[in-house]
């Protein structure tokens, strides 16, 4: 699976480690949230950056404590139909200020990628080639937005008190 | 009416552009259906029986006259020449075709109409009062929080892929016109002790496999915390409620296994870890929205024009205009409600010849304005009282003359069988029975206010659980059967009707409505007493008694 990061796709650095297996020496780690909460302080001694896949039925409460020193989050979709992670996505990056990566995984599609982005995801596991090789272009199908999130985009609302101030301005 | 902006215009096209580009993936095999499923339902487009459906949206149900010819223009073009309206403020097209669907999004884009928000499991169009900003008393126009909320929920990041489906009602009239009691949120818009407008919201109201009809979450939120606090109800939603059901699946279901207290709870947590963010409102941003709807300028008129006391003679007009013609705001001016319910014809249906003869009749007479209500009708909001009889005689010329606005045979009813792939049953048939059986209006006169609401299945698209009369098409071994219910209402004394008794066969539905109405008129204490009334002073016994001795 492709992995989309700053627009392009990129190698995965983190070492996906199941369950069963020990964790290597070193190296970048992703592991499950009820590894990591098992003993969590052990595991961010981890030599390497470690991440966490956090599942969407969890309250991400539990997670808070250790927001600053983890490198990435993966949030998950098991299907696109389940919105869930959105709303942990904005919660971590808006009220946890989070700001590691935080990253989309399972059944990520291309026409999911302007609400992710602004919900926080910076990072993206794409199911398909193309969708990912699409990324870029996808990206730019909005140049407006109603709604202000954590992403910094200009809202209408701001825009059009923008466009007024200048016609003031020019009066 | 709301006037777009170029923020408004580019966020649409840029909508239409995407979908013909997901319309493409598709067709070239590249999206599963199953994938592309959520994203045309996002887009309004359903896989009906026979083909695809299309749904427009018609906000809060205001409707310019030029946007009123476009969607004829999409009947003529890329459908069979008529449109549905709904009992959301939708228009549906029923035999679109996939591949000219973006042409047909493209058509309406240009006259700031689009399809988002009329299906999926997202937010949908936010409905209000057709006799918004014209109704007396009014406390505000509601539209103008409509439209903000429109706004707000449009492409939401967070809440496009909710649990189910989530559906906005807005009122600012004692008197509901927009069930606001069986919506996902109901918004009733009201003043502090201040003088500041604010809302009572309800949560959890809905009809389907489960009714319920909302509950008062909270009875007092100020105007700048609304959009922060329908956040905080939707973000709790979306994080806990059912996904491993689709009939648990609504945020009623929610409210109702956490109970009405705790799920206020944990709404407030999180809103008041919120309330003084960006969603704010401050009065500059209410008053950028106000500033872009536009009002007639009215002139000065008489409430008894020569032409209204001359044409009160014509008894034909006289029958019309007592049950049209409501009073309005301003002095001289009516509001006219416009019956989409002809004896024989399907409930809510107008062809395209009318829709485009109907834009020319609100250029003349309503300051080129249109609403939609949801008993399928439309509405002019602006008429001048004295030219009703004029207005009268160009409707009747078109077939939207009938004269029985909140009669009988004024039926809500679903697509049903005829057309939808969730139906167990037909319910346009059972309706034009029924509008051929109380034809008269004479008869229907003397019944009174009733209102008929059909579901072809329990998902209650034709809101049977609060009719007067319901009727609930099932389905028992292949064959067509039919619940009936009464005491049922949507207005601000929303209450669901009570079953009658067995379901009975296709046949029967009319047979057994009349029996139901001839208790009625040997029951009720008085001419005047509506059949709501009585049911409501007597009960259903009474009735069951007498429909059921001979069955």
């Amino acid at each position: 699976m492709p992995l989309v990061k700053g627009g392009e796709i990129t190698r995965d650095d983190f070492a996906h480690v199941r369950e069963d297996l020990p964790l290597p020496e070193d190296g970048a780690v992703l592991i499950s949230a009820a590894r990591f909460l098992a003993d969590p302080e052990l595991l961010l001694r981890h030599k390497g950056r470690i991440g966490v896949i956090w599942p969407n039925g969890r309250d991400i409460d539990a997670l808070v404590p250790y927001l600053d020193r983890l490198a990435t989050i993966a949030l998950v979709f098991p299907t696109f139909r389940d919105g869930r992670a959105y709303s942990q996505a904005r919660l971590l990056r808006e009220r946890f200020h989070y700001h590691g990566e935080l990253r989309a995984t399972g059944q990520v599609l291309r026409d999911q990628f302007v609400f992710m982005l602004r919900a926080g995801f910076d990072a993206f596991d794409v199911r398909k080639q193309s969708d990912a090789e699409a990324f870029a272009q996808t990206v730019k199908r909005y140049s407006v937005f109603y709604q202000p999130t954590g992403d910094g985009r200009l809202t209408a609302l701001h825009r059009r008190m923008q466009l007024r101030d200048s016609r003031r301005a020019g009066l | 009416m709301y006037a777009y902006d170029e923020i408004d215009r580019t966020l649409v096209n840029e909508r239409v552009l995407e979908f013909r580009d997901q319309v493409r993936r598709r067709l070239s095999g590249e999206l599963t259906e199953d994938e592309f499923k959520m994203l045309r339902l996002q887009n309004g487009v359903y896989l009906q029986l026979h083909a695809y459906m299309f749904r427009v949206a018609i906000p809060y149900g205001t409707l310019a006259s030029r946007q009123l010819r476009r969607l004829a223009h999409v009947a003529r073009t890329y459908d069979r020449g008529y449109g549905h309206f709904t009992t959301r403020q939708n228009i549906q097209f029923n035999w679109i075709k996939l591949a000219e669907l973006p042409d047909a999004l493209a058509d309406l884009a240009e006259v700031g109409i689009h399809a988002m928000q009329t299906s999926g499991n997202n937010t949908r169009n936010v409905t209000s009062d057709q006799w918004a900003g014209v109704a007396p008393a009014e406390v505000e126009d509601p539209r103008i929080w409509a439209e903000i909320l429109r706004q707000y929920t449009t492409l939401h990041p967070e809440f496009s892929f909710l649990p189910r489906k989530f559906k906005f009602a807005i009122t600012a009239s004692s008197h509901d016109r927009t069930a606001i009691r069986i919506h996902d949120i109901g918004l009733r818009l009201l003043r502090n002790q201040q003088g500041e407008t604010g809302f009572e919201v309800l949560v959890g109201g809905g009809l389907g496999r489960t009714p319920f009809i909302g509950k008062t979450i909270k009875p007092f939120v100020h105007g700048r915390d609304l959009l922060s606090y329908v956040e905080a109800i939707m973000r709790v939603y979306n994080q806990y409620g059912r996904r491993d059901n689709i009939y648990k699946a609504r945020i009623k279901i929610l409210v109702h296994e956490l109970g009405i207290e705790k799920f206020a709870a944990e709404v407030e947590e999180e809103w008041l870890q919120m309330r003084e963010g960006a969603l704010k409102l401050d009065d500059e941003v209410v008053e950028d929205i106000r500033a872009r709807f536009s009002y007639p300028n009215y002139e000065e008129l008489p409430e008894m024009p020569d032409e209204l006391r001359d044409a009160a003679q014509d008894a034909s007009f006289e029958a019309w205009r007592r049950n049209s013609v409501f009073p309005h705001k301003v002095r001289g001016y009516a509001i006219v409600t416009l019956s989409l319910k002809p004896a024989g014809g399907p409930p809510g249906d107008a062809t395209a010849e009318q829709m485009d003869a109907l834009a020319d009749i609100a250029d003349k007479y309503s300051f080129g304005e249109i609403r939609v209500g949801h008993e399928q009708n439309l509405a002019l909001p602006h008429v001048a009282r004295r030219d009703l009889p004029a207005l009268w005689k160009a409707l009747d010329r078109i077939g939207l003359a009938t004269p029985n606005v909140n009669l009988i045979s004024d039926i809500i009813a679903c697509p049903g069988l005829d057309y939808c792939s969730l139906a167990n049953a037909r319910s346009i048939p059972i309706a034009q029975e029924l509008t051929r059986r109380f034809a008269n209006h004479d008869t229907a006169n003397l019944i009174g206010r009733l209102h008929i609401n059909i579901s072809g299945c329990i998902n209650a698209c034709g809101h049977h659980h609060v009719g007067h009369i319901g009727i609930l098409g099932v389905e028992k071994n292949g064959e067509e059967f039919y619940q009936i219910t009464i005491g049922g209402r949507a207005d601000e004394n929303a209450e669901l009707g009570t079953l009658i008794g067995p379901a009975v066969k296709f046949e029967e539905v009319a047979d057994v409505v009349e029996d139901v109405v001839e208790a009625y008129l040997a029951l009720r204490a008085r001419p005047d007493e509506l059949f709501i009334d009585t049911v409501k002073r007597l009960g259903v016994e009474p009735f069951k008694e007498r429909v059921y001795a001979t069955r």
